[in-house]
């Protein structure tokens, strides 16, 4: 019977364990001072608000978080299920630096978390921050990049990438409050909060109940930025300015899908440059090519709010130094690739002949944002990275890289002139991809695969740069860099770049199976990979391994050893003070 | 909301038995009234897209395309997506991915099994623009094919 029991016990306590009453902001939270956050207990059954009882540091909570909280007595879940009661106080701050321990008990339920909550410096050290995010760039893209940029002879790169002379480094760790993997709303939000959150989330913590726009917020960067200071904010990225990476800069939501409201999140920030694709989420859904389920029209919106639109690359040329707000929008999805974009002519070029590239966007906002005595915060997303790795189109994710790379020489030449500038390049996640060698064109038979090289048989590529752009003048050069994906869904691999247009893996059967795309099965030589993740993967996914992260200027020293994403932030906001005193 | 999709389905239904012999004869002038996915906007840009003459004056006829099955929003609807290009492609891996612009729905006459999304397929029915929102599910529509019947080609 004592046995019996003592299994029911665990039992009890492990199902308990499994559904915790959860404290938002969560344990070992960190908290820039002053900055506002939703505070929310989630408790595991209903209870009386008399029945509540919190205390921070051991005080009366409302003493010390400065508010009365509003006490739900249900929260309801999909299909109306019962979650349970829960507390929530918006907006508080906590001004004074220190740990402070929550205490919260509620019937038979207790729960204890301790915040940090931390200063700044008294005083600014950089008056402008440059924040470079190559999404999804891993060792491999860059190494690749340097190679195929710069070439390389008897084992020594014949010339250096922008980022590698960046001095202050550190490796970041990049895991989600729920799942050891991110993705690059996860991460994005933690770099641009100081908060971690659950994948797909972004300026929030993942509550439990289904909307997406009601969890627990805390302050972004720019909101940050906006409270204490007058600099100017841009955002420059190639995907839909309301995709995960942009959106993180000033959007709450659980769910990086709500692009429709983050434009007006967007709008409600009003960051004084804006420039990449996505405009589909700003027209009515009348309009052919919206994304919108209303009619709001968001060009109309900015336009109202004092923004020039720019629509192409000359437009955007021709705003590069006007004054006022500018909104530049070049594609109604994300921008095409560079490879397409400027080299190749497929994907979506037709339709959209006229896409600046990154490099003149940074410029174009550098030169407004400078304009700014304050100085600002300009955030630049080299986007495609990640979306040309997905589908494992190493050739178009590497000359991505190359153009990120670019921006970067702009920002460069920027801080030369302005060396109290701060420059932060990272990526948000990695790919499981590495170089493994070349393939040879020139070694015997027909099969491809015997014509890989590795070690002694790899040799150098022979990719040529004679028009000093950066770029290979081609890439289905005859003996090529050879990347391989550590994961993704079945495929045929083809061993030469895709030269009709971006990289199709796998498609879908009625299943709902991720098969290999039989459009590749008759390019000579190609084999077919047996995937090793889900049926259900349409494509790679996102690497778990640690980010780099490299940094130089003024408050650069920040970076060093591991940090976690949300620790990014503090170095960026001592960067600017926003924690100290005296600007609360 | 049930009111009207059961009313329209019988709708449907009714229509459906009437024009069976019409649907055939109407099938051997296909050539010109086959539309392409090149075909449906006369021009793209940042700030909309707008149709094609060709579509302007297809509409409310019946029309026939080629092209491939998306996977269906959720199995009981009785629309699926037609695409260019067979639907596979989601560069946003843990979120619900975009439609892309190269789209048309087809509302189908009666239920049919769906076929490989890698299978091409020839919808005919009558052509439809304009913003429309599925009352069932929500999905905005800006271009449709009511009434449909498919084929594998």
């Amino acid at each position: 019977m004592r046995t019996l029991l003592a299994a029911f016990a665990a039992t009890t306590i492990l199902a308990g364990a499994a559904q915790a009453t959860t404290v938002y902001p969560l344990d070992r939270a960190t908290i820039l001072a002053g900055s506002p956050f939703d505070f929310k207990v989630e408790l595991n059954k209903q209870v009386k608000p008399e029945d509540v009882k919190i205390t921070v540091n051991g005080q009366d909570y409302k003493t010390v978080l400065g508010g009365e909280a509003q006490f739900v007595e249900l929260e309801k879940g999909k299909d109306d299920k019962a979650l349970g009661s829960a507390i929530l106080l918006r907006g508080l701050k906590i001004s004074a630096p220190g740990d402070y321990k929550i205490e919260v008990a509620a019937g038979d339920e207790t729960k204890s978390v301790t915040w940090n909550v931390y200063e700044t410096a008294a005083q600014p050290k950089a008056k402008n921050i440059i924040f470079l995010l190559g999404d999804g760039l891993s060792v491999a893209h860059r190494t690749a990049a340097r190679i195929m940029s710069k070439g390389m002879t008897e084992g020594k790169a014949n010339g250096r990438l922008n980022m590698d002379d960046l001095d202050r480094m550190a490796f970041i760790g990049t895991s989600a409050t729920n799942a050891v993997a991110t993705d690059s709303a996860n991460t994005m939000s933690a770099y641009m909060t100081g908060h971690k959150t659950a994948v797909n989330a972004i300026g929030v913590y993942a509550d439990r109940t289904p909307a997406s726009l009601d969890d627990p917020r805390v302050e972004t960067f720019a909101e940050a930025v906006r409270r204490l200071t007058k600099k100017a904010i841009g955002i420059v990225a190639t995907a839909e300015v309301e995709d995960a990476t942009p959106a993180a800069v000033v959007s709450h939501t659980r769910n990086r899908g709500d692009k429709a409201d983050i434009v007006g999140m967007l709008l409600d920030v009003k960051p004084e440059v804006l420039l990449g694709g996505g405009s589909a989420y700003f027209l009515g859904k009348e309009v052919p090519g919206s994304k919108r389920k209303d009619n709001q029209d968001y060009i109309k919106l900015f336009q109202d709010a004092g923004y020039k639109l720019a629509t192409d690359k000359n437009e955007l040329a021709a705003n590069a130094s006007a004054e006022g707000n500018l909104l530049g929008l070049f594609h109604t999805g994300n921008m095409d690739v560079t490879l397409d974009r400027e080299f190749l002519k497929k994907g979506t070029v037709d339709k959209f002949p006229n896409q600046p590239g990154l490099v003149a966007m940074t410029k174009v906002a550098l030169d407004r944002l400078s304009k700014n005595p304050d100085g600002f915060y300009l955030m630049v997303e080299g986007s495609s990275i990640d979306k040309m790795s997905h589908p494992l189109d190493w050739d178009r994710a590497v000359i991505e890289t190359i153009e990120f790379d670019q921006a970067i020489g702009v920002a460069r030449d920027f801080q030369k002139a302005h060396p109290d500038t701060l420059i932060v390049v990272t990526g948000d996640h990695t790919h499981g991809v590495s170089i493994i060698g070349t393939v040879d064109d020139e070694k015997p038979g027909t099969e491809m695969r015997e014509k890989v090289g590795t070690y002694a048989e790899a040799g150098f590529p022979n990719y040529k740069d004679e028009n000093g752009d950066g770029y290979p003048d081609k890439i289905d050069v005859s003996r090529r860099l050879f990347l391989s994906a550590n994961n993704g869904p079945d495929h045929y691999e083809t061993f030469r770049p895709k030269l009709d247009g971006p990289f199709v893996p796998a498609v879908q059967n009625e299943k709902k199976e991720y098969v290999a795309n039989e459009q590749y099965k008759d390019v000579p030589g190609a084999v077919f990979v047996q995937g090793n993740l889900p049926k259900s993967s349409e494509s790679g996914v996102h690497a778990v391994d640690d980010v780099v992260l490299q940094s130089a200027g003024p408050g650069a020293e920040g970076f060093h050893g591991y940090l976690e994403q949300s620790d990014v932030y503090r170095v960026l906001a001592d960067a600017f003070a926003l924690g100290a005193k005296q600007t609360n | 909301m049930e009111t009207v999709s059961s009313l329209h389905l019988s709708r449907r239904r009714l229509i459906g038995a009437a024009i069976m012999l019409p649907l055939t004869a109407s099938l051997v002038r296909a050539a010109d009234s086959s539309l392409a996915f090149g075909e449906l906007y006369g021009k793209f840009g940042v700030l909309g897209l707008e149709f094609s003459d060709k579509v302007k004056r297809l509409a409310g006829q019946d029309i026939s395309m080629k092209g491939f099955m998306a996977p269906p929003l959720k199995a009981e609807a009785q629309f699926f997506v037609l695409t260019e290009v067979p639907m596979s492609l989601c560069p946003f891996c843990s979120s619900d991915a975009d439609w892309p612009d190269n789209i048309v729905v087809v509302y189908l006459l009666e239920k049919q099994t769906f076929v490989q999304s890698r299978q091409t397929i020839e919808v005919r029915g009558t052509l439809e623009y304009g913003s429309w929102t599925d009352p069932d599910t929500g999905f905005v529509s800006l271009l449709r094919i009511r009434q449909a019947e498919y084929f594998a080609v």
